[in-house]
């Protein structure tokens, strides 16, 4: 769902990070932890693109590629938020990469970690602002105030000078919201932000993130293993696994008509709250294979229900369009 | 220390607030160290040695006669025997030399003080800033720390020390930085960088590098808060071990110095004093319980600020 058509915020291409395994880091080695292989997709302005995989399979890595917490091993990250013209992420160092990281931020899992334990809630929402050197410092408190605010902390005062361990897990995720939304990105990564959060407070966070990425124009990356919260969120999304996506598109498509056997697999593992309806069984044999250095082949064939011999001799199969803009990576479907 | 205090609002001005917030934390933790005890035993014999050395410039130049009462030069005309018992002029009598031994205990307690204090502050800037290098960079900047922190571990200290003051004159001002260097870049600086290792794993870490922090930021504003707790701690220690060896040193006779605790005992080991205690008691024990006195103090303090910084050491 891109916004005119034009230029997407994002564009990642062939995006890779292979993990050296080698006891000594003097020695080259022969040995690499695939975890992320040749993905490729799209986040258009202001659209919620979600990543959902099992545990493993790469997601928050791809979140940590994208805002460059790590290098990638090889491929393209393009970023154009139309202010300046594009530029490629995955090679940016020094000076524009610092002004990079104005328009790209992230929301970490656990809030209980993200935030220092000897910083007050304004040391950690204007952190932001101080190194980017943004504003003087009543503008910066100005705007801390103003985004306490948005994030449902109020009055906004009292909250200024607590320290986390003064917080339950909702407000203090809220404050990293705060955090991250507080020099105005136009792209977030969300990884699992609401997986560590009371079930009571999920909704609320949620909404909150949609509301704000409404109000300032902001593309997620929304990495989840829940279904239910991407199909919530995102308008598109990708499957993941073992470092690879399998199958990408509309939410609604892709969750109604699975294509992938993975994907199908995946559905079908989710509990139906109703206690008549009989689910499918799991079709799917084993569990993950393992990352280091996968064999030259489907990467689902150990566990697929319908491989075949092709699938056994031939590459990782490519991203096809199997029904109006749904693809999928399997020969045989 | 998870005592629940009302929200504080920003009704003054920010730096108030956060002068207000220090001292809130600052009278948490003192609670902490006091409910452990021992602690507060080492500080009040810290702070009467600290008043000792205070008044000593005082006295030399108010009541104590120079001539008589210098702790180097000074001589005790009135005694007709040296050395002499306490007595009210000399209320912890004279050493073998005729000099007044309480003289000697004040001035020598201020150097005891400034040497202890040197060590410990360059043994902490040094070994926090090495732990926390070594922990962020990771690789071979890691590599190449802790090797010589290897290197540092396995010289044997009093040796080393021994050597160099036979090379080069070694007074109070080396003696420190030498102790604080090996110390710094050797033991302490490996403790706190597996503490360092804990905290730089940590997702604030990553939210200050998507920030946009560069390493000198994170390190100083996210690393080093964190290590402070640990690394004041073996600043207390290597008070104690610094003095402990400029006793060794002096009683050797070895430090190129004027006057300390150690080489009063090396100045009643010269006389031949050293083994009839029961007749120059006065020559031995104030300088020897000064010693282990302060040290023991030193050490107390940092047990309990071991108690303070680690709650689970704390008693419920």
């Amino acid at each position: 769902m891109q916004t005119d058509g034009s230029r997407p915020l994002l564009r990642v291409d062939g995006l890779s990070k292979r993990f050296p395994v080698s006891p000594v880091w003097y020695r080259r080695s022969n040995s690499f932890v695939h975890a992320v292989d040749g993905v490729s997709f799209e986040v258009a302005r202001g659209e919620s693109f979600g990543l959902v995989g099992e545990s493993g399979c790469g997601k928050t890595t791809t979140g940590k590629l994208l805002v460059r917490l790590m290098d990638p091993t090889c491929g393209r990250i393009v970023f154009d938020d139309g202010d300046e013209g594009p530029v490629d992420v995955s090679t940016l160092k020094g000076k524009p990469l610092k002004r990079f990281r104005r328009k790209a931020q992230m929301i970490f899992q656990d809030p209980y970690e993200s935030m220092n334990p000897r910083r007050t809630v304004f040391d950690t929402i204007v952190e932001p602002l101080k190194v980017q050197r943004m504003g003087s410092h009543l503008d910066r408190l100005d705007r801390v105030l103003r985004m306490l605010g948005l994030v449902g902390l109020t009055p906004a005062r009292t909250f200024l000078f607590r320290y986390p361990h003064e917080l339950s897990g909702g407000q203090r995720q809220r404050v990293a919201i705060a955090r991250a939304m507080v020099i105005e990105p136009s792209f977030v990564v969300a990884d699992e932000p609401i997986s560590m959060l009371d079930v009571s407070v999920r909704a609320g966070v949620m909404r909150l993130m949609e509301d704000l990425a409404a109000r300032l124009e902001i593309g997620y990356l929304y990495i989840t293993h829940d279904l239910a919260a991407a199909r919530h969120t995102c308008s598109r999304i990708a499957v993941m696994y073992l470092g690879k996506i399998v199958e990408i598109g509309e939410t609604e498509t892709v969750l109604q008509s699975p294509k992938h056997p993975y994907t199908q697999a995946l559905l079908s593992a989710v509990p139906v709250p109703d206690p008549t309806v009989t689910r499918p069984p799991v079709r799917i044999r084993g569990g993950v294979s393992p990352s280091l250095d996968p064999p030259a082949r489907c990467r689902f064939y150990d566990r697929c229900p319908i491989a075949d011999d092709f699938c056994r001799d031939n590459e990782h199969p490519p991203l096809q369009d199997k029904s109006s803009g749904q693809m999928a990576s399997c020969y045989r479907v | 220390m998870d005592v629940q205090r009302a929200p504080r609002s920003v009704d003054h001005s920010l730096w108030r607030t956060r002068l207000g917030l220090a001292a809130d934390r600052l009278r948490e933790n003192w609670a902490a160290f006091v409910r452990a005890r021992v602690g507060v035993i080492g500080l009040a014999v810290i702070i009467f040695y600290a008043l000792l050395a205070a008044a000593h410039p005082v006295l030399m130049s108010t009541v104590w006669d120079e001539s008589i009462y210098d702790p180097v030069v000074g001589y005790s005309f009135d005694e007709t025997r040296q050395p002499a018992p306490p007595s009210l002029r000399h209320p912890l009598g004279t050493d073998p030399l005729g000099r007044d031994i309480l003289s000697q205990l004040m001035f020598s307690a201020r150097s005891e003080f400034m040497l202890g204090l040197l060590a410990a502050v360059v043994t902490v800037c040094i070994g926090t800033m090495v732990g926390a290098a070594a922990a962020y960079f990771g690789g071979i900047v890691d590599t190449i720390l802790m090797r010589l922190a290897d290197i540092m571990i396995m010289m044997p200290g009093i040796s080393v020390l021994i050597v160099l003051s036979a090379l080069i004159g070694v007074e109070h001002l080396e003696l420190g930085l030498i102790i604080g260097v090996l110390s710094g870049f050797g033991g302490t600086g490996v403790v706190l960088k597996s503490q360092a290792l804990s905290v730089v794993v940590k997702p604030y870490i990553q939210a200050a590098r998507v920030a946009g922090g560069g390493p000198l930021h994170i390190i100083l504003v996210h690393v080093v808060p964190n290590l402070l707790p640990l690394s004041f701690l073996y600043m207390m220690f290597t008070v104690t071990s610094a003095i402990f060896s400029e006793a060794v040193l002096s009683f050797l006779g070895l430090l190129d110095i004027r006057m300390s605790w150690g080489l009063m005992i090396h100045t009643t080991e010269s006389a031949g004093y050293l083994t009839q205690v029961t007749e120059a008691w006065w020559l031995i024990f104030p300088a020897s319980l000064s010693i282990t006195l302060l040290c023991s103090s030193f050490y107390l303090v940092g047990r309990s600020l071991d108690e303070v910084v680690n709650p689970r050491l704390r008693r419920a």
